[in-house]
């Protein structure tokens, strides 16, 4: 029917016209309702989402529901973090100044299955969660190994895809894992040293590193690009894989407990600046050994906590939440790596019901 | 309303497209962020928390001045199921605008995360540090994202109703505040 403007002075619309005005609108919201579909991956282009990543990421064997989708198994700790001053020299961020600020941290092994054997676990991990007096927060989560596995998420999701579980065989297949390292060049550092380094049975005789670049900012406003460590203060003990095999499942929190039950663990915060020059952009990539090291302070380790009921159980460790002082790199899998936690979190926080906050009877530590 | 307006007041109208042009950024960054991987996360990330913030003082300044200055009159002849359309639906906005950013802040406070607006500036959380919270809240801001969404559509495709076939009035008095004038 035709529409009479309501202004009077208007004429009215005819039918046809009112069809072709009504098109219109419909276009235009359809046109916004894609646009927003479009931006939320809904279509288009494939591409990596955290979904994605964090689908097979859970894949691997075993079963992370209400867990972290990768270093699914560890424990809680508390520490302290004093910090000598040194820091300061570099970076405004709050922890560094001189002090002691309040650590509550993580163990784990890098698995996507919480009832691993802990020697299925070639990289051993430590996150950290260092909160200065103001709310500040400094996290971290560093690897045993001396640079990362791959230099670009797309590759991670790769490499996570290759130790899938095969559905024909229901375990994952090596030949895929093997194809992996042969196609992708960024694999060789850290394939080397899964090969060829000792292992250990203990999470408290690692080098802890943080793999990735940030920048630390200082008073000045000088920016320097760094790598930082947890560098232990006790030797390495190495130990026959064939040797671990035989100690059971759980003998990093057995030994953890043991060792804590006698005297509280450190390590240094050795932070590592880079020359002109030097990769900020790719974890895969060590540094020259001969780089400026700082020794900013010392983390003691007090108390181990079983995860279910302890205090790092609901911490998301995502490495891009600094303290003023401290900021990202360039390094593409910092934003990967901060999404993917994201996503993790999201999931498990929804999924209590699959991990009851109940302190499990064996294995704990005192 | 004091009576004789038929537009919204200049500082309405300025408050609506400003308004207008954050939230639907918002919308685009949020849902664009959870579904990437790419460095651009961060950038996102770190413009959603203060913009967000940004958008909860302006829709309090918002709601005040509506109360104080009311709205211009809707057109005599407009069907009783459209005026009961159009309060309605401006409720929800002004709901959803404000409840959105809580539920963000509320959700990163259960999430135990520092809430950073930019550098060393950063909000106290307003939730204690809980699991079972923060899954709820984190659902309820995607859920109620593609409601606002959804919302915001139907208001847009009201106003063009109003302005490209009533041509009554309706989208002028949010635009140039002439035809009716």
């Amino acid at each position: 029917l035709p529409q009479k403007s309501s202004l009077g002075d208007l004429p009215a619309l005819t039918s046809a016209r009112v069809a072709g005005r009504l098109a219109v609108i419909g276009g235009i919201v359809a046109a916004a309702g894609a646009a927003f579909a479009f931006t939320g991956g809904w279509f288009g282009p494939p591409r990596l989402t955290p979904g994605t990543m964090i689908a097979v990421l859970a894949d691997r064997g075993g079963h992370p529901v209400g867990h972290r989708r990768n270093h699914s198994k560890g424990v809680c700790f508390n520490a302290t973090f004093a910090a000598n001053g040194e820091g300061a020299r570099y970076s405004t961020a709050a922890m560094l100044a001189t002090g002691h600020y309040p650590v509550i941290g993580r163990f784990a092994i890098a698995t996507g299955n919480p009832l691993a054997a802990d020697a299925t676990g070639r990289v051993k991990s430590m996150a950290i969660r260092i909160v200065a007096p103001d709310r500040e927060e400094w996290r971290s989560g560093m690897n045993d190994s001396p640079v990362f596995a791959v230099s670009t998420p797309q590759h991670f999701y790769e490499m996570t895809v290759a130790q899938d579980v095969d559905p024909a065989t229901g375990k994952p297949n090596p030949a895929a894992m093997k194809r992996f390292a042969m196609t992708h060049a960024d694999f060789v550092p850290f394939g080397s040293w899964a090969k060829t380094a000792p292992w250990t049975a203990s999470w408290a005789d690692q080098r802890y590193n943080s793999l990735d670049a940030f920048r630390f900012i200082n008073a000045q406003g000088a920016v320097h690009t760094v790598r930082w460590s947890m560098q232990p203060t006790i030797p390495q003990t190495p130990v026959p894989v064939a040797e671990l095999a035989k100690r059971g499942p759980n003998y990093l929190e057995q030994d953890l407990g043991q060792r804590l039950a006698k005297a509280p663990l450190t390590w240094h915060l050795i932070v590592t600046l880079a020359a002109p020059g030097d990769p900020s952009n790719d974890a895969t990539k060590a540094w020259p050994e001969d780089r400026k090291q700082v020794d900013v302070g010392t983390l003691t380790v007090t108390a181990m906590r079983p995860e279910a009921d302890g205090p790092c159980r609901d911490f998301n460790y995502d490495p891009t939440i600094l303290p003023a002082g401290i900021q990202v790199s360039d390094d593409p899998l910092l934003a990967a790596r901060s999404a993917a936690y994201a996503k993790s979190f999201d999931l498990r926080t929804a999924e209590a019901a699959a991990y009851p906050h109940t302190a499990p009877q064996e294995g704990t530590a005192p | 309303m004091t009576g004789q307006s038929k537009a919204f007041s200049p500082i309405q109208r300025a408050l609506h497209w400003l308004m207008a042009v954050m939230v639907i950024a918002m919308l685009f960054i949020g849902i664009g962020m959870v579904t990437t991987l790419h460095p651009i996360y961060l950038t996102l990330v770190s413009i959603h928390k203060p913009l967000g913030i940004a958008i909860l003082c302006l829709v309090l300044i918002r709601a005040a001045v509506r109360l104080k200055q009311g709205t211009p009159p809707l057109p005599a002849d407009l069907p009783r199921m459209q005026i009961l359309g159009a309060k309605a639906s401006h409720l929800l906005l002004y709901g959803l605008l404000g409840a959105m950013p809580l539920i963000g802040w509320g959700m990163l406070s259960a999430g135990g995360y520092p809430i950073v607006l930019y550098g060393p500036v950063r909000l106290p959380p307003i939730l204690p540090h809980n699991d079972t919270l923060h899954a709820i809240l984190r659902t309820a801001h995607i859920g109620f994202a593609c409601f606002l969404f959804a919302i915001i559509l139907l208001h847009l495709a009201a106003a063009l109703f109003h302005g490209l076939i009533r041509r009554d009035g309706v989208l002028q008095s949010i635009t140039t505040a002439k035809n009716r004038a």
